[in-house]
């Protein structure tokens, strides 16, 4: 038996609040008006497709320690780089094994789906991840910044422990262009609503859903979760009614509370349903763009034990509501913004020592010395310990995992950053080590000595002028 | 065993620029300003100086590497001259190039000079720089204020000071230099300030404020040191000597290990107590008369007074509030204006403070002019309160 074994979910804590942005622009299209309920997520200004596949993956793995991974594959069309593994680096933020297989999957708000399909279908014995991460391009005032958000979701397939078991899959490939992304365009140029809705959703799904159920013997109204992910509100329950599923058993695409996540939305709304399933219970996912993916899942008995460690409902209540549009656009490079000289200070990447410091880097890992016992990051030739100092006795120690406090911090006000202050600090670590590194996510008033923390990969600098990311980990404090 | 410097080296003469913000003086300029004040002091010409050691701490900013800007500035004459750079300690640094040589016989006469031209930025407080090219991957982006912020709430966390009276001693700190500033004809700075000025300022980097943190500006300081005898031969009375010339630099272990708790700095602690040993002094708080000290941060101050043993560690927000080192206090602190009036010209700082000492010793101070100064302590750190270096030097008569 084939299927999912663990599921996570990540969405960035900021949601904003969609009034603010309708106030901005309805000058210009007051039609935005009728869409300002609710909020979406959007990422901090450290946050793109690899920082929240990193914490999606994170969620999911948590309670699968012991999972095999041969194979990460990670589907967005919000790569941060074209030519650079992205799903190379989450691997490593993850501190998975160099003999795993790794794959980018793009082009297509079907990429999750197809994703899903692929690895479904490789027979692996051991377990594979898939991890669907979208931080959604869009221009000011449209309706897609009202309607999208920016989110990230994990599943690991396997046959062990299965919560759910794939029972169908099909797939139907047609050149549809309802919207569409250039190489030279940081934007997708879409077509009519209507259009779509018609020409595209009503006939692609249906003609696939169909031709699936018809091998296997699960009737329509078995159907207890239909998963369409669509930035049109009514389009799923349409769909629903003309395939004679209830329109109840519709999962919502959550539009007013996070915003459809392009290639990542399949897997989120994939991880809310398998939150709500009870044994028995059939979920049909559908993927859609340029043709359609169907994907059937029976819930096992297991997935009565299983309890995500963060899923879509716990992601969601993880919210802060921000209500300054303009940090949104700031944030997505929307408008060019003065920055300060502080800002203009080089930030070129020196890639061979980048290399050498990979492992701190990027996996947060730091020495545990095998004399003394000692934990330290970073990791130096000679143990930190005064009483020890002894030469290349560290064994790797991982940092990733653990949960710390706060020792000393501030809110820097006067050094550059994206999002002032600049909070940093010195954190010290539960079961040892300390480093002086940056937080996150810091909410006026809510960070003291003493304040439990825990780590996540984010974005550390721009190279605006060579295009390159730095990433490292920023504490974040615990509610 | 090692006998330490004290009383081998003499200060022939001094020079200090004025601070402030020099739009129209090169670091040049500075130098040859403070240079024509301190060859004057010590009565010999340039071509008796045989070596000299150069303190500039930000090259991108300031002369370019190497020792040649102070040779050509100077036009010294193809003697060996050595650039040093040690962080904001950097000024100490060429002090103790000079004064080591002189004592090791390698030389009869030497100068040390500091400059730094921080105002050629385009911006307020210090350059934003590279902390190289690996540290830059990972550190905080931190600011100077920002890093000893820590020190602020490592040191409340500690002794459990609310922040109001903690804000209160800083605010003190910054009133009582701000007062002696006034005094000084060379500080950047010469007006008082109220504490509540210094209390209601906006935070630069909670908690430290605008009126906590020392001023940036131009300057150039330096000194010609000898040994008693030459300068004895010279016709100098009343000699200044060194007394103690130490220094501490962190290895890793307040950043990584946990036996650093972030409330004070142990390389302050290491070096002063080195310094105290080597100028054979028992009773810090009894026989230091004046200080001073690196007031970059009023909070540096407060708690360099606990880590110079003048204040009970955890009780120096008491002593600052008590008045300990004011003017008119037990201790003096920052007769001068201290960084906080002077600002912080990096490789000049160091000798600045030497060159108040140098000149309260002489009884040449002016409107702050100490009554009986005796001994007076330096203290120059660079770097941050986790990762840091620690100059101390001692200065008082030659007996």
């Amino acid at each position: 038996m084939v299927g999912i074994t663990a599921y996570g979910a990540y969405i960035p804590r900021a949601r904003l609040n969609k009034k603010t942005i309708a106030e901005a622009n309805a000058w210009f299209d007051s039609s935005l008006n009728s869409l300002a309920k609710g909020e979406r997520a959007m990422c901090n200004w450290d946050e793109d497709s690899i920082t929240m596949a990193v914490e999606a993956a994170t969620n999911c793995l948590v309670s699968q320690k012991d999972a095999k991974i041969n194979a990460l594959y990670l589907a967005s069309t919000t790569f941060p780089f074209t030519d650079r593994q992205n799903s190379v680096v989450v691997s490593e933020a993850l501190n998975l094994n160099r003999t795993i297989r790794t794959m980018d999957v793009g082009g297509s708000q079907r990429a999750g789906t197809s994703s899903l399909i692929s690895l479904l279908e490789s027979n692996a014995e051991s377990d594979t991840l898939l991890v669907a991460s979208e931080h959604r391009r869009t221009k000011a005032g449209s309706r897609s910044e009202m309607l999208w958000g920016d989110a990230a979701a994990s599943v690991l397939i396997g046959s062990k422990d299965v919560v759910a078991e794939c029972l169908a899959i099909e797939t139907y490939a047609s050149d549809f262009v309802d919207h569409y992304r250039g190489e030279d365009s940081d934007f997708d140029y879409d077509w009519e609503e209507r259009w779509i809705r018609d020409e595209g959703y009503m006939k692609a799904i249906p003609h696939t859903v169909n031709k699936l159920l018809t091998a296997t013997d699960v009737n329509i109204g078995d159907i207890k979760h239909f998963i369409v992910p669509s930035d049109q509100p009514r389009t799923p329950g349409v769909l629903a009614k003309r395939l004679g599923i209830d329109s109840e058993m519709v999962v919502d695409n959550q539009i007013q509370n996070i915003g459809v996540a392009g290639a990542a939305q399949p897997l989120l709304l994939l991880v809310k349903a398998l939150e709500l399933a009870s044994p028995g219970e059939h979920i049909l996912l559908v993927g859609f763009g340029q043709g359609c993916d169907a994907i059937l899942f029976k819930a096992t008995d297991a997935i009565v034990n299983y309890k995500p460690v963060i899923g879509v409902d716990a992601a969601i209540k993880n919210r802060r509501e921000e209500t300054n549009y303009n940090k949104f656009l700031s944030f997505n490079n929307l408008l060019e913004k003065d920055i300060g000289k502080r800002g203009e200070v080089d930030k070129q990447t020196f890639l061979s020592g980048y290399n050498r410091r990979k492992d701190l880097l990027t996996g947060f890992i730091g020495g545990k010395c095998r004399e003394c016992g000692t934990v330290q990051i970073p990791r130096e030739k000679y143990c930190v310990n005064p009483e020890c100092n002894m030469l290349d006795s560290q064994d790797e120690y991982y940092f990733s995992d653990k949960k710390g406090r706060v020792a000393t911090w501030t809110a820097d006000r006067l050094t550059f950053d994206w999002s002032p202050p600049a909070y940093f600090g010195m954190v010290e670590f539960d079961g040892g080590g300390k480093i002086m590194m940056d937080f996150t996510e810091v909410e006026d008033g809510k960070i003291d000595t003493g304040s439990i923390l825990s780590v996540h990969f984010r974005v550390r600098q721009f190279d605006a002028v060579r295009g390159f990311k730095k990433y490292f980990w920023k504490a974040v404090i615990e509610d | 065993m090692a006998s330490g410097i004290k009383d081998k080296v003499v200060i022939l003469g001094m020079g200090c620029s004025k601070f402030g913000e020099r739009w129209d003086s090169s670091p040049s300029d500075l130098m040859v300003e403070a240079f024509e004040e301190c060859i004057k002091d010590a009565g010999v010409e340039r071509n008796q100086i045989e070596a000299a050691w150069f303190g500039a701490g930000i090259d991108a900013f300031n002369v370019g590497a190497s020792a040649m800007p102070l040779a050509i500035a100077l036009r010294l004459n193809y003697i060996p001259v050595t650039k040093v750079e040690n962080m904001c300690a950097t000024g100490t640094e060429a002090f103790r190039g000079a004064v080591y040589a002189v004592a090791s016989g390698a030389c009869d006469i030497a100068l040390a000079l500091g400059v730094e031209k921080l105002k050629d930025t385009g911006y307020g407080g210090l350059p934003q720089r590279s902390r190289g090219l690996e540290n830059d991957m990972y550190w905080p982006n931190l600011s100077a204020p920002g890093a000893f912020a820590q020190l602020a709430t490592g040191y409340r966390a500690k002794h459990n000071h609310n922040k109001e009276d903690l804000k209160r001693a800083m605010a003190h700190v910054s009133v009582k230099s701000h007062a002696n500033g006034v005094k000084n004809p060379k500080a950047h700075l010469q007006r008082e300030i109220t504490s509540d000025q210094a209390l209601n300022a906006p935070y630069i980097a909670e908690p430290i404020g605008l009126f906590d943190c020392c001023g940036v500006s131009d300057g150039s300081a330096c000194a010609i040191v000898t040994t008693p005898e030459i300068a004895k031969t010279l016709g100098k009375e009343n000699l200044v000597s060194v007394k103690a010339l130490q220094l501490a630099v962190s290895n890793g272990t307040e950043s990584s290990h946990d036996s650093w708790d972030g409330s004070y700095l142990k390389t302050t602690r290491i070096a002063s107590q080195r310094a105290y040993d080597e100028a054979g002094i028992r009773k810090p708080k009894e026989e230091i008369t004046m200080t001073e000290v690196h007031d970059c941060f009023s909070i540096t101050e407060l708690v360099t007074m606990e880590d110079l043993q003048l204040a009970e560690e955890g009780k120096g927000v008491n002593d600052v509030l008590d008045g300990n080192f004011d003017a008119d206090g037990k201790t003096p602190c920052q007769i001068d204006g201290g960084l906080k009036c002077f600002g912080h010209p990096i490789g000049a700082s160091g000798l600045r403070m030497i060159y108040e000492n140098y000149l309260q010793l002489n009884g040449r101070a002016g409107a702050r002019q100490l009554s009986n100064p005796k001994l007076g302590l330096n203290h120059n750190l660079g770097g941050f309160p986790h990762q840091n270096i620690c100059s101390i030097s001692i200065v008082g008569p030659y007996d």
